[in-house]
Order: structure tokens, then C-alpha cells, then sequence
């Protein structure tokens, strides 16, 4: 796959999505796209055709509001077709603004509220060692998420029960609504955190699809997996690029042009 | 004879467990508190001690939900109702998520820990959530069966488990059936609609009207939501008065469950019995049940109320 065209498509699909919406959330979309497509296009095992086959690898965003993200892939790996994507947050859509796994095929569990989508994703993993099935939960969160304390109520929880079936990747683009995490509420060395909490850690450039693919893959055994993907907020669009208050705002027509003749269009 | 609650809890699942080998139990540190532990000393695989933490033990019984399990979570009614109100609406709730809840120590009778524990709104918070169903057994016979019903729902259902040790006043050929309230005693001048530890006292309230020559039904409601529309209304076509009685606050719970069928309808008087918009305090239960007026004596003078 060219991935390089890939990204490109699916950036402006994503930003097609949120223009006709006129709502939803570019910078934290943009950012993830990668860790996204390294999951679906080279690590996941899963199957659109079935999307409840019962051995596939399980994905929690649990940075739900990035879902448009993960809606551009599901469709363009056949879950739906391109064509629902026009309906994002539209009242007759499945497209619902945070993922719900009852109205869109290929969605595992309902997140949006920071902090139950990596708690969720504990549950996956759990259960999927008491059913002694060896497939894999993975979980992308985001930076200001981590400012839940239910993201380490987690962390805990996974290393305790040493999910070596679970792998957690961050976003971490260092911007939340009202500002930088540093301006908001400091992270301090969140690697480090989660080092503390028992996790195996790697960091990694987080639009690297091949860098985070080998993470991804890289063999842990016996403690859960972490991963810190650094990011820039907006990716792909100058003007939204490392800009806090492009979080969840509305593109105007000019805006609109301007990005997705930056993305090639 | 009488048995506690929660020992009843406990024992249940461990009856549902041998015959069904999807449910497991989470607890958060307090299973040697809801018994949920009586499970885990049977099926120590199928047990999860997810801390205190209650938000994400709710969360990880979604997990177990999404994989084809029947979670069982317990902690304190407060704890789990309260503190972890939005992972249960939006993990669980919203999604329809196939988790069940034994919360237990719920209302005044948790007695000398106080009003930090004692949960006074934990119906109010479980029912205004779409898709859950809301038990509140009055005995130990009630609680197995109520854990079973919960088992046979597709979906969540939060079941109140009471601390104290009560007497059987069901047996085991009463039914059960979710949404269908048990008239324990038929009456035509005033209806007791009570539900959880009330049901005895409302029942003694019954005869002690029965000796002043006031006729008094008492009905069982042991299923909040959905509430049983239809005993209700016959009630209130049958009777001068009706009063709830519930060891809860009476904003968002039973009172409020059986107002909200009145609502529109011509009929009876309508009085509610319980905790007046107040929190709890330490006590023995039996002390609190008196000085919140929990009591069979105020039972009866609401069903005069109703009557005058």
C-alpha cells in the first residue's frame, strides 16, 4: 500500500466529514491517523466482512471525539460504505459524534467519555484471558485524557493482572481544548508514569506507520504495553498544525478549500 | 429464620454460577462485605478484586459484557451507584451493556457508619438511566430471585441488596416476574405500596389498621422499573388512599416511581413514607428507621391521612 497517498485520502475524507458537520474535532483526528492506520492496515486481525468474528483483535479509541479518524478507515476498509461517511453527526446517520458500537459496524465498545474507553478495554483483555483466546485489545488515549484519574485507575488494573494481551497507544500531541497540557495540568514524564505503573513503554514518532508498527509488534510477556506515539495536533494542515484551538472547531469554506488543497486535492 | 441479604447475594451467584459458566463477579474490596467473596471461594477464576476503584470495575465489567460474560459487579450501593454513576450510564447504559449490579449496604440500615454510606438516592440514579432495570428485594428468598431474573435480561439491572438480617415473609413458590408487583395482602380502603426492608413494616402497618377497622392492601414492589402500571392504577381506582413506603429518599425513588403513574389519573390520596430529603447519620438501623419515621406507626398515620 502506498501509505503516503493513503493518509492523504484519508485526511481529506476526515476533513470532508467535519465540514459538512460543521462540528467535530480536526485536530485530534489529524493527529492520530497514523497510529491508526499502522493498527488497521498492518497489525489488527479483523475481518470487515464479519465484523463480530469472534477472534479478532479488539480497538478501543478512547479518545472517542477522534472518531472520524476511525470512521474514514472503517469505510475504506469496506465496514460501510464511503458514502455514510457525508452523514457524520447527521440525525438520520450511524455516524454518531463519539463511536457507538450498536449503530456503526466495526465499532467494539462505546467511548466519548475520557477515561472508560482504556477502563473498557482492561474488561476486553480480561475476558479474553479467562476464555484463553490469544487474540490482542488495543487502545489508543489521549494526552489530556490522562488527566482522568480513571486512566490509571486502569493502568493499575492491567498491570495487576499482567495483560500482556493489551497494548496502549498515546496520542500524545501536548494540546487539550483550553491549551497545552503544561498550561492546563502538567503531565510530567508520562512515560515514566507509566513505567511506574508497570508497563513495558516505548516511544516512538507518532506519524511514523512503520516505526509504530514495529512497536506495535515488538514481543512483551508477563506486563501490559505502552506506547508514546509523539504527535502534532492538526497534522497535515498548516494552519491547524500545533494550534490548540483548532481541538473542535468548525472549518469555514475558505479554510476548507485551503486545507484540502494542501492535502492534495 | 432469617438470613442477611448479602449473605443471600452471595449465595446466589454461587447457585447461578454452577449452572451458568458465563457469570463472574467483580468486587472492590468490599467482597467479604456484599459476599460476593462466597462466589470467589467457589469460582476463583471467575472472580475479579479490581480494588477500590469502583469507576473502572464497572468499566471492565463492560469489557466483559462486550465478550459474551454476565459480570456481576458489587461494591457499596453508594460507591457503585453514586461514584461511579457516569461509567455505568455511559459504558454500560448507553450501550446496553449485559452487566448486572448487587449493591449492597443500600439506605439507613448500613446503621453506624453514617450518612457517608448510607445511600438515600441510588433508586433515583438507576432508574432515570434508559435501558437498566431496578430490583429491590424484600428477603433472602427474593434476592436469589431476583439474581436469577437479572440473568435472564439482556441488559443492565441493578438489584439493592440490604445489609440487615431479615426474615422470610415470601416463599418459594412466590413468583417473581420483573415488572410484576406481589400483592401480599388484598385491601380496599387504603393501599401500602412498599418495597425492600419496608415490606414487613408495611405489613405490620396492615394489621394495625386491620384492628382499627381499616382495610389495608399491601403490595410488594419489587421490581422499580419498569414499575407495575397496572397494580398501581387498580389500587388507585380501589382505594381512598395510597402511600409508599421505601427506606430511600422519597425525591427520585419509589415515592416518585408511583407518583409518576398517578400523575393524571382521578383516584386516591397519595402519601409518601420515607427519608425526607435529609441524609443519614450513625445509629443502630432500627434507631435511624425511628427518627426518620420508617416505622409502622407512620405508616399507619399517613394511611389515616389519606382517609380524613
Amino acid at each position: 500500500m502506498d501509505y503516503k497517498e493513503k493518509e492523504r485520502e484519508l485526511r481529506r475524507k476526515i476533513l470532508k466529514m467535519l465540514f459538512a458537520s460543521q462540528s467535530g474535532h480536526p485536530g485530534g483526528s489529524l493527529s492520530c491517523v497514523e497510529i491508526l492506520m499502522s493498527l488497521y492496515y498492518d497489525v489488527m486481525n479483523i475481518d470487515p466482512k464479519n465484523p463480530e468474528k469472534e477472534d479478532r483483535d479488539r480497538f478501543v479509541l478512547s479518545k472517542g471525539h477522534a472518531c472520524p479518524t476511525q470512521y474514514a478507515i472503517l469505510a475504506d476498509l469496506g465496514y460501510f460504505p464511503s458514502e455514510d461517511l457525508d452523514g457524520l453527526r447527521q440525525i438520520y446517520s450511524h455516524l454518531q459524534g463519539h463511536p457507538d458500537c450498536n449503530k456503526t459496524p466495526g465499532i467494539d465498545v462505546n467511548t466519548g467519555s475520557l477515561g472508560q474507553g482504556i477502563s473498557q478495554a482492561i474488561g476486553l483483555a480480561l475476558a479474553a484471558k479467562l476464555k484463553e483466546a490469544d487474540y490482542n485489545i488495543y487502545t489508543v488515549i489521549g494526552d489530556g485524557e490522562c488527566q482522568e484519574g480513571l486512566v490509571w485507575e486502569a493502568a493499575m488494573a492491567a498491570s495487576h493482572y499482567k495483560l500482556d494481551n493489551l497494548c496502549v497507544l498515546l496520542d500524545y500531541n501536548g494540546l487539550q481544548i483550553d491549551g497545552s497540557n503544561d498550561q492546563v495540568m502538567g503531565l510530567g514524564n508520562i512515560v515514566e508514569k507509566f513505567k511506574a505503573f508497570g508497563f513495558e513503554c516505548l516511544e516512538v514518532d507518532g506519524h511514523d506507520i512503520h516505526k509504530i508498527t514495529e512497536a506495535v509488534k515488538a514481543p512483551i510477556s508477563g506486563k501490559p504495553k505502552f506506547i508514546c506515539c509523539h504527535t502534532i495536533k492538526g497534522k497535515g494542515v498548516s494552519f491547524m498544525e500545533d494550534q490548540a484551538g483548532w481541538h473542535g472547531k468548525a472549518m469555514n469554506k475558505e479554510e476548507f478549500d485551503i486545507a484540502m488543497k494542501e492535502l492534495g486535492a | 429464620m432469617g438470613k442477611s441479604l448479602r449473605v443471600a447475594y452471595g449465595e446466589a451467584l454461587v447457585k447461578l454460577g454452577q449452572k451458568n459458566k458465563k457469570v463472574v463477579a467483580l468486587d472492590a474490596d468490599l467482597a467479604h462485605a456484599t459476599m460476593s467473596a462466597t462466589f470467589a471461594e467457589n469460582f476463583p477464576d471467575r472472580f475479579f478484586n479490581m480494588g477500590i476503584a469502583e469507576g473502572n470495575m464497572m468499566c471492565v465489567a463492560a469489557g466483559f459484557a462486550h465478550t459474551g460474560f454476565i459480570p456481576f459487579a458489587s461494591t457499596f450501593a453508594l460507591f457503585g451507584a453514586g461514584r461511579a454513576y457516569e461509567e455505568i450510564r455511559n459504558s454500560i447504559a448507553y450501550t446496553n451493556a449485559n452487566v448486572k449490579f448487587g449493591l449492597s449496604h443500600s439506605g439507613l440500615s448500613v446503621g453506624e457508619d453514617g450518612g457517608s454510606h448510607q445511600s438515600i438516592e441510588d433508586i433515583a440514579l438507576m432508574r432515570v438511566m434508559p435501558n437498566m432495570t431496578v430490583f429491590v428485594p424484600c428477603d433472602p428468598l427474593e434476592v436469589e430471585k431476583a439474581v436469577f431474573a437479572a440473568a435472564e435480561i439482556e441488559g443492565p439491572v441493578y438489584i439493592r441488596v440490604a445489609r440487615p438480617v431479615c426474615d422470610v415473609i415470601t416463599t418459594s413458590e412466590t413468583p417473581f416476574i420483573p415488572g410484576k408487583a406481589n400483592v401480599l395482602k388484598d385491601g380496599s380502603d387504603v393501599c401500602i405500596i412498599a418495597m425492600g426492608l419496608m415490606v414487613p413494616i408495611a405489613l405490620q402497618a396492615s394489621k394495625m389498621l386491620e384492628a382499627e377497622g381499616i382495610s389495608a392492601a399491601v403490595v410488594n414492589m419489587h421490581t422499580i422499573k419498569p414499575i407495575d402500571t397496572k397494580t398501581i392504577l387498580e389500587m388507585n381506582e380501589k382505594c381512598k388512599g395510597i402511600v409508599t413506603a421505601e427506606e430511600h429518599s422519597v425525591i427520585g425513588g419509589l415515592g416518585s416511581a408511583v407518583s409518576e403513574v398517578l400523575a393524571g389519573h382521578k383516584g386516591a390520596k397519595f402519601a409518601r413514607v420515607g427519608i425526607q430529603d435529609k441524609f443519614g447519620k450513625s445509629g443502630k438501623p432500627e434507631e435511624l428507621f425511628k427518627a426518620y419515621g420508617l416505622t409502622a406507626e407512620n405508616i399507619v398515620a399517613s394511611c389515616k391521612e389519606t382517609l380524613a
